[in-house]
């Protein structure tokens, strides 16, 4: 792990929501403006700005490019983007913030899915020649994973009726939340299938919304906030895409990413975990080696609000949040990409020691 | 706090119009595998791999890099996907590179690819079901913009047309192989986007490029000469906007200056030995070396009209034929890359620029707006 400690200074998310008439570009915008306010800087303080979005949710190829107006880049910046949630390009600034030469970076992960039918678009996310053409939608694989847990015995349906209760009682006091509904197990189990074993409830929705982080280098960050919130360790990993040939009920990937993040150094009071099915969260917190004291998505979680694209770096920031209160001394963020928990980020964030 | 970084390996594949003894993973792999080779090295030794494609639309696959992961050896390491347009080729390289010089790792893996003959990146570029006029109808009208302004004659595009199809004669990897090129049949050829020629435009190509990128570790350990990577940088400026100079970006003169500085280039055209540029249409060679204050306004072109820039020439630019000969978009950029660090390690084979110890490579895309630039060198500094 490099010696530079980075710290994150300013953060903002719009409210997520089913769906929105603002355009992508104007969702980055209120992101990016309220988070560098939020750190006090100006636009020309930022070296660097790094984006996370993935122009299939939007349908257009170069969809992207449209998301440079949000960044400011006049004069020309520099800046990179990645096709992939806003916690990657929040850990490219990382890495770039280690060369010394700039001390602040924007990063922004956006996502506009109102567009496009979920079912209709990832199958295209699976390999083209063999997975692709079975159709296979985001719930029924979710549906397979939530099969292959169970199946173990570590989980039961009631285990992820209570991940759902406990998630749509904590989205109510998050206003960037959207799905507050029914929050009784029982009457949560009696919920028909949609894909069995799973529920409507179990599967994250979909929402449009965008999110932006400033960081900063320790000593900039130390002028900038009395709370800066420093990244003590990140790492990610990527597992096999072929479903069939991984234990679905285990993360490996995020196992490693957390040992390599020191997540087991010290003990953490909050994890936001980017788990986009109930089942998902019981085998992230497994591979995580969280236990029964550590409070798992207090914001919600993806269950409560998933703007694709930008779910993982909202992990990072509501953890950061807490951090930044007293809430947590220590806490976790993960961040994931690809079906069935593929790629999986780990983020440990800690206060001034 | 930045540790130096060089490629140790470079691969590509045989670039074509249509692959078709490859599926997507093979493509990648047969450049993967020769960079591997290229850096006496094996896929345990990779520790990270960056992926860059152009728009994943080109090919109908939404971050193909997913499935990837399993042929490119990813699996258990971590793996980034790089998108910044036409430039991602030249992004990904800087993004790998900086994972070495941030210290987080020693031995990079980048791969760049396009599979054109499996998609329609046609309707791509000219934006899916949006409507568009596509990257050579986005281009010609800057094209036009930069005769009137530099007074050019028509000839220097024809001119570019014919010495990059010579120079891919002697690059073995390259898509066209057009032995009887001539300035009268690239006049001749029809007019696709005025004052655009066919034979002034890159093909549509199936290809893939790959780098190993290494710390002085690794550089120490590899059987062939490294580049150094003395200079990166990025810049990206919107697509439009009232005033917008969109001949000579300022993107491009920022992103060129950053490099010079970073590598000590006062006078570039002195002291880069070979360039390879992003020349997708044959008259972007005069208005990068403008672009880039290689050569003063109005001297690109003259650059060109005297021979400057062909392999004997005080400047050469795309020895290895360039994008106007091979044109795998999302490879495209990192190309440029892998051919300029090859010119200074000695390896470029019969295109080799004699003597070459500082090139520059150089991409850009979308509407001219994004910029990835570096300078190799065969010593550390």
């Amino acid at each position: 792990m490099p010696a530079t400690d980075i710290a994150i200074v300013g953060w903002a998310q719009t409210p997520a929501v089913a769906r929105t008439d603002a355009t992508e570009p104007q969702l980055c915008m209120q992101a990016n403006l309220a988070a560098i306010a939020m750190a006090g800087i100006e636009r020309s303080d930022i070296g660097f700005t790094c984006a996370g979005s993935c122009d299939y949710l939007t349908g257009g190829p170069f969809a992207f490019v449209q998301n440079l107006d949000a960044a400011g880049a006049w004069p020309p910046i520099a800046e990179s983007h990645v096709e992939m949630d806003g916690a990657w390009a929040l850990y490219e600034a990382w890495v770039r913030l280690q060369h010394g030469d700039i001390d602040v970076a924007l990063v922004f992960g956006s996502g506009k899915s109102s567009p496009s039918d979920p079912a209709e678009l990832y199958p295209q996310q699976l390999d083209p020649y063999y997975l692709e053409p079975l159709g296979l939608d985001p719930a029924s694989i979710a549906a397979l994973q939530a099969r292959a847990l169970l199946d173990t015995g570590r989980a039961t349906e009631r285990d992820f009726a209570e991940v759902v209760a406990r998630s749509r009682r904590d989205a109510r006091t998050n206003p960037n939340a959207h799905v507050r509904d029914e929050d009784d197990p029982e009457r949560l189990l009696a919920a028909p299938y949609t894909r069995n074993p799973l529920r409507a409830h179990d599967v994250a929705p979909v929402s449009d919304g965008a999110a932006a982080v400033v960081l900063a280098t320790a000593r900039r960050a130390r002028q900038l906030t009395e709370h800066p919130v420093f990244i003590r360790g990140i790492d990610h990993r990527v597992d096999v895409h072929q479903p069939g040939m991984r234990d679905l009920a285990t993360s490996p990937s995020t196992a490693d990413a957390a040992r390599r993040a020191g997540l087991g150094d010290a003990p953490v009071e909050v994890a936001e975990l980017a788990a986009i099915s109930s089942p998902q969260e019981l085998i992230v917190r497994d591979a995580m080696g969280l236990g029964d004291g550590v409070a798992v998505n207090p914001s919600g979680g993806p269950l409560g609000a998933n703007p694709v694209m930008a779910t993982g770096l909202i992990r990072i920031i509501e953890a950061a949040r807490r951090v930044a209160d007293g809430t947590a001394r220590r806490a976790v963020a993960h961040a994931t990409n690809g079906q069935a928990l593929q790629h999986n980020l780990v983020c440990v964030l800690e206060g001034e020691s | 706090m930045s540790r130096p970084a060089a490629i140790i390996g470079v691969g590509q594949t045989k670039h074509a119009k249509a692959r078709a003894d490859l599926s997507i993973p093979g493509l990648c792999r047969e450049a993967a595998g020769r960079a591997l080779a290229d850096a006496g090295l094996d896929w345990p030794d990779i520790e990270a791999v960056v992926i860059g494609k152009a728009p994943d639309a080109f090919e109908g696959i939404m971050q193909p890099e997913l499935f990837l992961a399993d042929a490119l050896g990813a699996t258990g390491k971590p793996m980034l996907r790089v998108h910044t347009a036409g430039s991602v080729g030249g992004s990904t390289v800087i993004v790998a590179s900086h994972l070495v010089e941030s210290g987080i790792h020693g031995r990079v893996l980048a791969v760049a690819w396009e599979k054109q003959s499996e998609g329609n990146a046609q309707w791509g570029l000219a934006g899916g079901r949006s409507g568009g006029i596509g990257a050579g109808g986005a281009f010609a009208p800057y094209i036009r913009a930069y005769m009137e302004r530099s007074r050019a004659p028509e000839y220097i595009g024809w001119q570019v047309a014919v010495k990059d199809r010579l120079n891919a004669l002697k690059n073995p990897y390259a898509h066209l192989q057009l032995a009887d090129i001539s300035l009268e049949k690239v006049k001749e050829s029809p007019m696709l986007w005025d004052p655009i020629h066919f034979l002034e435009s890159c093909p549509s190509s199936d290809g893939a490029c790959a780098v190993v990128i290494g710390d002085e570790d690794a550089a120490a350990a590899t059987p062939r000469p490294p580049a150094w990577v003395v200079a990166t940088s990025v810049r990206s400026e919107p697509s439009t906007f009232p005033g917008r100079d969109a001949v000579r970006p300022q993107a491009g003169v920022d992103c060129a200056h950053d490099v010079y500085r970073q590598a000590g280039i006062t006078d570039p055209k002195a002291q880069i030995d070979v360039a390879e540029l992003y020349v997708p249409f044959s008259w972007y060679e005069p208005m990068w070396l403008e672009g880039h204050d290689i050569a003063p306004p109005g001297g690109g072109w003259k650059m060109v009209d005297d021979g400057e820039t062909e392999i004997e020439g005080a400047f050469p630019v795309n020895p290895s034929g360039g994008v106007l000969s091979s044109n795998p978009i999302g490879a495209s950029g990192m190309l440029r890359m892998a051919e300029a660090a090859n010119q200074v390690r000695g390896q470029a084979g019969e295109h080799q620029v004699d003597g070459a110890r500082v090139s520059l490579g150089q991409a850009y895309g979308g509407n001219a707006q994004y910029f990835a630039m570096a300078i190799f060198s065969s010593t550390r500094s």
